[in-house]
């Protein structure tokens, strides 16, 4: 460490390359720390839960052609009973969307019906009394739809229903004070109460776009099975019988009725499909940036690795001259560790700014969230050992200079 | 001269070839990342309809009143109500409202399946508005919207799985059981992003297969394919009838309007429009309306993913990075040859030669960069999929003008990159240089 004041005297003589070095640290540790930031966010919102038994489950869509929508309910049935009875599955629903599929219904809720404003966000499932079976849904209170309670309705001509079950955030955010169960809440327009018989502990709403994650624990299920154009059916599987069910259930419901059509892109989807297809941009973004993070620390890394090489090969003489007045091999690596540690706070120091203003910009275009200090910290780390790493071989190439380069000219 | 200094400086490029590596990796990672997003990112933003942009509007009115509405805005599509009201106005040259259908086809073929085709219930202005080229036949005119007739247009691809190819127009089709007559097959046509439907994500759908009339479809209550929206005061009625006059919002509407004064008088039509119903009781507020061309629609629902535009800013940066570098790189490279940049002037090379030398000699660096940019960028163009809905990462694709900007964008960063190293050194004294050796 007394060798500062000399380094920064030599420094002085090498400002171009000095302020280079500094400024792709200072760069490199920008774009790093946001990019980590981004694979974060990504990784997380990829690892969150839909409330969902995942394991097991196939999903189906299904148009039905050459019917008038209302007259659906009975196909409806008639599928449900066939794919029920099939050997292999375990249970089946049919419904308006599930967790990821990408579309479905929304609509506001409140406590009081007169209120102007809905006071929450929410999606809403119609579905049967198999529904928490099927989907694996935990129900922490209150009980499941009884058979009797289900009724059919055609989509423009749903009105709130009587029995609902919501889950666990929607009933904290309108009930603060307790358990909703029991409770009454207006759905829509607000003109029917609905009483609220059970509250399952999680289940996502159909969508994963940035718009819906303000409500996206919040789900309604209620006791109707739509009629209309579309069905889409969710379907158990016994244990290990997943492969078998995805061929069979599909031949199933063609064998029992024709007039359908089951889209051969998307039509039929394991769940694990399902959430691959809905998180492919999210997982895409993070090996990206990954991959932009790791090539862009190999390219700053190669380029303290020339820079000092050069500074290195100019400086032979000099090195000859302080090996001959007695400087060991250790002394002269030190030196070039030291000097690119000074570079390197340096760079870390502007880059830690950049970052964070980098950071706030982000926030400001794409209603990101606020970089954690921790990843600057992170980076700070990080990018310093990565300096005293590449450093390394060519302070090592310097310290193997032998004294007797003092008396050679270059 | 100028090839000679080419020559040179391909000649130095064999000395030190640590460095050389260096800078001609650091510029091909730089220039293809870039390239990689900045394809992607010209596929989504580019402007779908670029000679009639500007003449094109949708024109929106808020329904739902400061207290309903998000943020000030006006809901992104029409009631049944204003839309009906606003053709039956026609109050633009051109104008047109839609939305999305999906309907199962019936092959002549009996053996054949059903199948799904998607596709919009519009007025014939659709076509003439937003240019559709035809391969058969024309579009529906004034006459087939005010009959309510069962016309279709259908696809060129459609065409194909039907009819093998041939001239379908007056022939019949069945779509839902409803037959139709065949008046026009599309060419290929499917701007992206599909700015015309904007409200119900379809920027990136697939193209249409099949045009019906508006007015056919509500005659046969044929429901939107689309989205629905009621908004949080949403009052959906119990049935069809009150759904369609209650304030819930599904249908896209367009105006075409080729000069300001028509903007302007549209402007006030809907502004006249708005304070009437707000006369006869249906709204309670001020008239808030908004009459935006193609541009700024899309600038307003965000056309462009945020995905594309992160990594378009972060790709910049790591442009920049590799660009530092570079210069860094140079700098060591060209220094390096002080002594014989120094011989060189003592000889009486000018400085404008070293210049020339030592920047051409930037060149071929950048150029060597340029091509393995060239080679990561193909490569790149495989792992777009990864990150982009297949729709997207379609339209983004290697061709001619992406392989001349890769190229000028590497030589030309290069070049610039090399201005100082190359001012380093043309500032060597050949006298110093000269003694200390």
């Amino acid at each position: 460490m007394l060798q500062i004041k000399p380094i920064l005297a030599a420094l002085k003589r090498h400002k171009a390359g000095t302020i280079l070095i500094a400024l792709q640290i200072a760069l490199t540790l920008a774009i790093v720390c946001n990019a980590l930031f981004i694979i974060q966010q990504r990784l997380d919102r990829i690892a969150r839960p839909t409330g969902l038994i995942e394991t097991n489950l196939l999903t189906l869509q299904n148009g039905w052609v050459g019917v008038d929508d209302k007259s659906t309910g009975p196909l409806v049935r008639a599928d449900l009973q066939a794919i029920r009875q099939l050997p292999g599955v375990e249970d089946a629903i049919a419904t308006n969307s599930y967790p990821l599929r990408g579309g479905g219904w929304s609509t506001g809720v409140r406590t009081n019906p007169d209120a102007k404003k809905s006071e929450a966000h929410t999606t809403q499932y119609f579905v049967d009394d198999h529904a928490l079976a099927t989907m694996g849904l935990k129900l922490i209170a209150g009980r499941n739809f009884r058979a009797d309670e289900v009724t059919e309705v055609d989509p423009q001509g749903v009105v709130s229903a009587s029995q609902i079950i919501v889950t666990k955030a929607l009933a904290d955010k309108m009930f603060p004070d307790g358990s909703g169960l029991g409770k009454v809440l207006f759905v829509d327009d607000g003109t029917k109460p609905s009483t609220i018989i059970g509250i399952v502990e999680r289940l996502e709403v159909p969508w994963n776009s940035s718009w819906s994650d303000a409500f996206l624990d919040n789900a309604v299920l209620e006791p109707y099975q739509l009629t209309g154009g579309y069905t889409s059916y969710m379907v158990r599987s016994k244990p290990g019988q997943l492969a078998a069910i995805t061929k069979s259930v599909p031949e199933t419901l063609f064998k029992l009725n024709r007039m359908r059509v089951i889209p051969s892109e998307r039509g039929v989807r394991t769940y694990d499909m399902v959430r691959a297809q809905a998180y492919k941009s999210d997982r895409g973004m993070a090996i990206l940036m990954g991959v932009v993070c790791l090539v862009l620390l190999a390219i700053t890394a190669a380029g303290i690795v020339g820079l000092t090489s050069f500074w290195v090969g100019q400086r032979r003489k000099q090195i000859g001259v302080r090996r001959a007045l007695g400087a060991t091999q250790r002394d002269i690596l030190s030196y070039f560790m030291t000097e690119n540690l000074l570079i390197g706070i340096a760079g870390v120091v502007i880059g830690a700014l950049l970052a964070v203003g980098m950071n706030l910009w982000l926030v400001t275009q794409f209603e990101m969230a606020r970089l954690s200090l921790l990843y600057v910290a992170i980076g700070v780390v990080a990018l310093l050992l990565l300096g005293q790493g590449a450093v390394l071989a060519p302070a090592m190439r310097a310290a193997r200079v032998p004294p007797v380069e003092a008396t050679r000219s270059v | 001269m100028f090839i000679h200094n080419l020559r040179l400086g391909a000649f130095s490029l064999r000395r030190n070839p640590l460095l050389t590596a260096l800078m001609i990796m650091s510029i091909g990672f730089g220039v293809a990342a870039s390239m990689i997003t900045f394809a992607v990112f010209r596929a989504v933003s580019g402007d779908p309809i670029p000679h009639k942009s500007s003449q094109l509007f949708v024109p929106l009115i808020d329904n739902r009143g400061p207290q309903y509405n998000r943020k000030g805005e006006p809901p992104s599509a029409l009631t049944y109500t204003d839309a009906v009201a606003l053709m039956r106005a026609h109050k633009a040259e051109r104008q047109t409202v839609l939305f999305p259908v999906a309907m199962s086809v019936m092959p002549g073929d009996a053996h054949r399946m059903p199948f799904k085709a998607i596709g919009y219930a519009t007025y014939g202005d659709f076509f003439p508005m937003f240019d559709v080229p035809f391969l058969y036949g024309n579009a529906w005119g004034t006459s087939e919207d005010e009959a309510r007739g069962a016309v279709v247009v259908i696809s060129r691809a459609l065409n194909q799985k039907l009819f093998g190819g041939e001239n379908s127009v007056g022939r019949r089709i069945i779509l839902d059981d409803k037959e139709y007559r065949i008046l026009g097959v599309t060419s290929d046509w499917d701007p992206k992003p599909r700015f015309y439907d904007m409200f119900n994500d379809n920027a990136y759908a697939s193209p249409a297969q099949v045009y019906i009339p508006f007015t056919y479809a509500i005659d046969q209550k044929i429901d939107t394919y689309g989205n629905n929206n009621c908004g949080s005061d949403g009052k959906r009625g119990e049935d069809r009838d009150s759904w369609l006059r209650g304030e819930c919002v599904w249908i896209s509407p367009w105006v075409e309007l080729d000069s300001q004064e028509k903007v302007d008088a549209y402007k006030q039509f809907l502004q006249g429009y708005a304070n009437d119903q707000r006369r006869a009781g249906r709204f309670n507020w001020a008239p808030n309306n908004r009459l935006r061309n193609v541009n700024q629609w899309l600038d307003y629902q965000h056309a462009v993913p945020p995905e594309s535009r992160i990594s378009l800013s972060l790709a910049l940066g790591f442009l920049v990075i590799c660009l530092v570098n570079t210069i860094g790189l140079l700098l060591a490279k060209f220094m390096r040859r002080a002594p014989e940049i120094g011989v060189r002037r003592a000889l009486g090379a000018s400085r404008a030669d070293i210049y020339r030398q030592f920047l051409a000699e930037a060149g071929m660096v950048g150029l060597a960069g340029g091509v393995l940019g060239l080679l990561l960028t193909g490569l790149g163009m495989f792992g777009v999929g990864l990150v982009f809905e297949p729709q997207i990462a379609r339209l983004a694709h290697l061709d001619i003008s992406l392989v001349l900007l890769t190229l000028l964008v590497a030589i030309a960063a290069t070049v610039l990159a090399a201005f100082y190293p190359t001012w380093r050194a043309a500032q060597v004294q050949p006298a110093w240089q000269l003694k200390s050796n």
